[in-house]
């Protein structure tokens, strides 16, 4: 476990969609730029599956900066001069906030006796930390990704929490593909014998394996065939000792692709819990905004004043475009304000969080 | 209240006074929809000036970032699909600017015009404007004018129309010409024989 920069204690216990409740929650954020005295000028960044709270600073284990530096910052689109920006690390995960790795009551770790919980429940714990900061109405509050859901949640639960609603390469309910992959994953994670129903905390060994062919699998529906076409091609790997690439007639990673997905999976499990894993990509696959109200989507906003943003990339099959104009039609229905724009890049469902002129300008405008 | 000084088109600049004149009369802000709205300039106006609340629909992407990047509420979308969702009434004022000659189904796209909104601004290129006329009549090529600058190939205007081809289509569906205005040379001109004289016609429709 990490110890973060800035960890909130939830007194009161979390009810959870499952119906069990979360007792003793603890919820690790970092923030950045001053809040000023009206407490008004705050905005909320929910982070995506395998994210955490470093939005903007280096991340303690990997060294790397923070996942979103180049937009959030002393003038950037979210200008940290102006707006006081809060990222935490939601329920579940790994990072400092109570998931699988936390010691429960009984002084070990949950491991899979913790509850499975959903993104209403990620945000419940949001909302918890915000009522600890005192901050009542967020500027904004911005996600891409599952992060986006998180905040469509917020929205559609907590309406009057936040002025302003940016959503990016998001969908309001996970499709079969979705929950496909994800279950890929997981069977991936659970099929290896180090994983031990769960139980593999300070034992000698973690469930890597599995847990890097998760992330192989998931890494490859965040990039678009033509941006892995334009950065691998069929190019050959050179080998370790500094030969020029070619086929070993063996099952190296001669492929450039492969040996980046290798490198992707192993370095992912340097920094995150296989059963996180299991218990976010749970959440995901659990989230329909419509199904929580009724079946109808529309009614999920029936009445927020909010202004709502969605951005779409073209390339991105994850989330397609068509799911950020379905929440866009359910929002129309109820008279909302809301924007929305389909950007083109190539690089599939990550480009939310890649260099984007375009995306930067939106961001600005929608968040000043 | 006295009209600001417009930087807008000669037709949006119509728009913007028509509306701002009748803003004040309901109660709260008016709601408008600017269809085709490109960057958002009329919208921008009728927010800043008469304190409307403004939503737009364009095709561009570009021009939806430039009007979301000034903090307007704009979707990318499409006039022949995207005005299914939004419900009966849901504004006062519903406006397609220079936009009807684009559709797929102008009058399908008045229709909801008419079912979203109180009141409807239309305006459009009139192709029986004399300078058309002549470019078909004597050049026997498909015209390219001031008001129609672009070759047949590459037009986005794939349904012409002219005023008189409105006044029929607005009658047709049952919709009230509460107001017209007529251009030529940037400038509003007189009704009379507005169908040769006008390069640009403007519309408000009830129902």
């Amino acid at each position: 476990m990490i110890s973060a920069s800035k960890t909130y204690a939830i007194s009161q216990s979390l009810p959870l969609d499952s119906g069990q409740v979360l007792d003793g929650a603890r919820i690790a954020y970092e923030t950045y730029g001053e809040l000023n005295a009206q407490r008004s000028n705050a905005i909320l960044i929910c982070h995506a599956l395998t994210g955490d709270q470093y939005v903007a600073s280096t991340h303690p284990i990997t060294g790397k900066p923070g996942w979103w530096e180049r937009m959030v910052g002393p003038g950037k689109p979210i200008d940290t001069d102006r707006f006081h920006v809060i990222c935490a690390n939601v329920i579940g995960s790994c990072l400092g906030s109570t998931g699988p790795a936390s010691i429960a009551p009984d002084g070990k770790p949950y491991a899979m006796r913790f509850p499975v919980i959903t993104i209403r429940d990620m945000v419940r714990g949001l909302v918890a930390l915000l009522d600890g900061l005192e901050i009542e109405t967020l500027h904004a509050v911005v996600g891409g990704s599952m992060g986006g859901m998180q905040t469509l949640s917020l929205a559609a639960n907590w309406p009057e929490r936040a002025s302003r609603v940016l959503v990016l390469a998001s969908t309001a309910r996970h499709s079969a593909q979705n929950i496909a992959f994800h279950e890929l994953g997981r069977q991936a994670i659970m099929a290896d014998p180090n994983w031990r129903d769960g139980d593999y905390y300070g034992g000698d060994a973690k469930p890597d394996n599995g847990l890097a062919v998760a992330r192989m699998a998931a890494h490859i529906t965040y990039l678009s065939k033509e941006g892995l076409t334009e950065k691998f091609g069929r190019r050959l790997q050179d080998r370790p000792d500094g030969t020029k690439g070619a086929k070993s007639f063996g099952f190296e990673a001669d492929f450039q692709i492969e040996s980046y997905l290798r490198y992707q999976g192993s370095g992912f499990t340097q920094r995150f819990d296989a059963n996180s894993y299991l218990y976010i990509t749970r959440a995901m696959d659990y989230f329909d905004l419509a199904e929580e109200h009724g079946g109808k989507l529309a009614d999920a906003f029936a009445g927020s004043t909010a202004r709502f943003c969605l951005v779409s990339f073209d390339s991105d099959w994850l989330y397609p475009t068509s799911e950020s104009r379905h929440v866009v039609h359910a929002l129309n229905a109820t008279s909302a304000k809301v924007s929305f724009v389909e950007l083109s890049a190539n690089a599939g469902h990550d480009s939310f969080l890649l260099p984007h002129d375009q995306l930067d300008r939106v961001v600005r405008g929608f968040v000043q | 209240m006295s009209a600001p000084q417009s930087t807008l088109r000669f037709d949006l600049d119509a728009i913007a006074k028509r509306i701002g004149g009748q803003i004040g009369k309901a109660n709260g802000p008016s709601r408008v929809l600017d269809i085709g709205c490109g960057d958002g300039a009329l919208m921008a106006a009728l927010a800043s000036d008469y304190g409307a609340d403004v939503r737009g629909v364009e095709l561009d992407p570009a021009k939806v970032e430039r009007a979301v990047a000034k903090g307007l509420s704009v979707i990318q979308g499409d006039a022949n699909t995207d005005l299914a969702n939004y419900p009966d009434r849901s504004f006062d004022f519903a406006v397609l600017a220079r936009t009807l000659q684009t559709t797929n189904r102008p009058d399908q796209v008045l229709e909801e015009l008419l079912r979203v909104a109180d009141v409807a601004f239309v305006s459009f290129p009139n192709f029986a404007h004399w300078r058309t006329r002549a470019a078909l009549m004597f050049g026997g090529r498909m015209p390219v004018t001031n008001a129609i600058p672009i070759s047949w190939y590459e037009t986005e205007n794939i349904h012409h129309v002219t005023v008189e081809d409105f006044r029929a289509l607005a009658a047709d569906k049952g919709a009230r010409i509460t107001r017209e205005w007529n251009f030529a040379n940037e400038r509003a001109i007189s009704p009379l024989g507005a169908n040769w004289r006008a390069e640009f016609a403007l519309f408000e429709l009830s129902r």
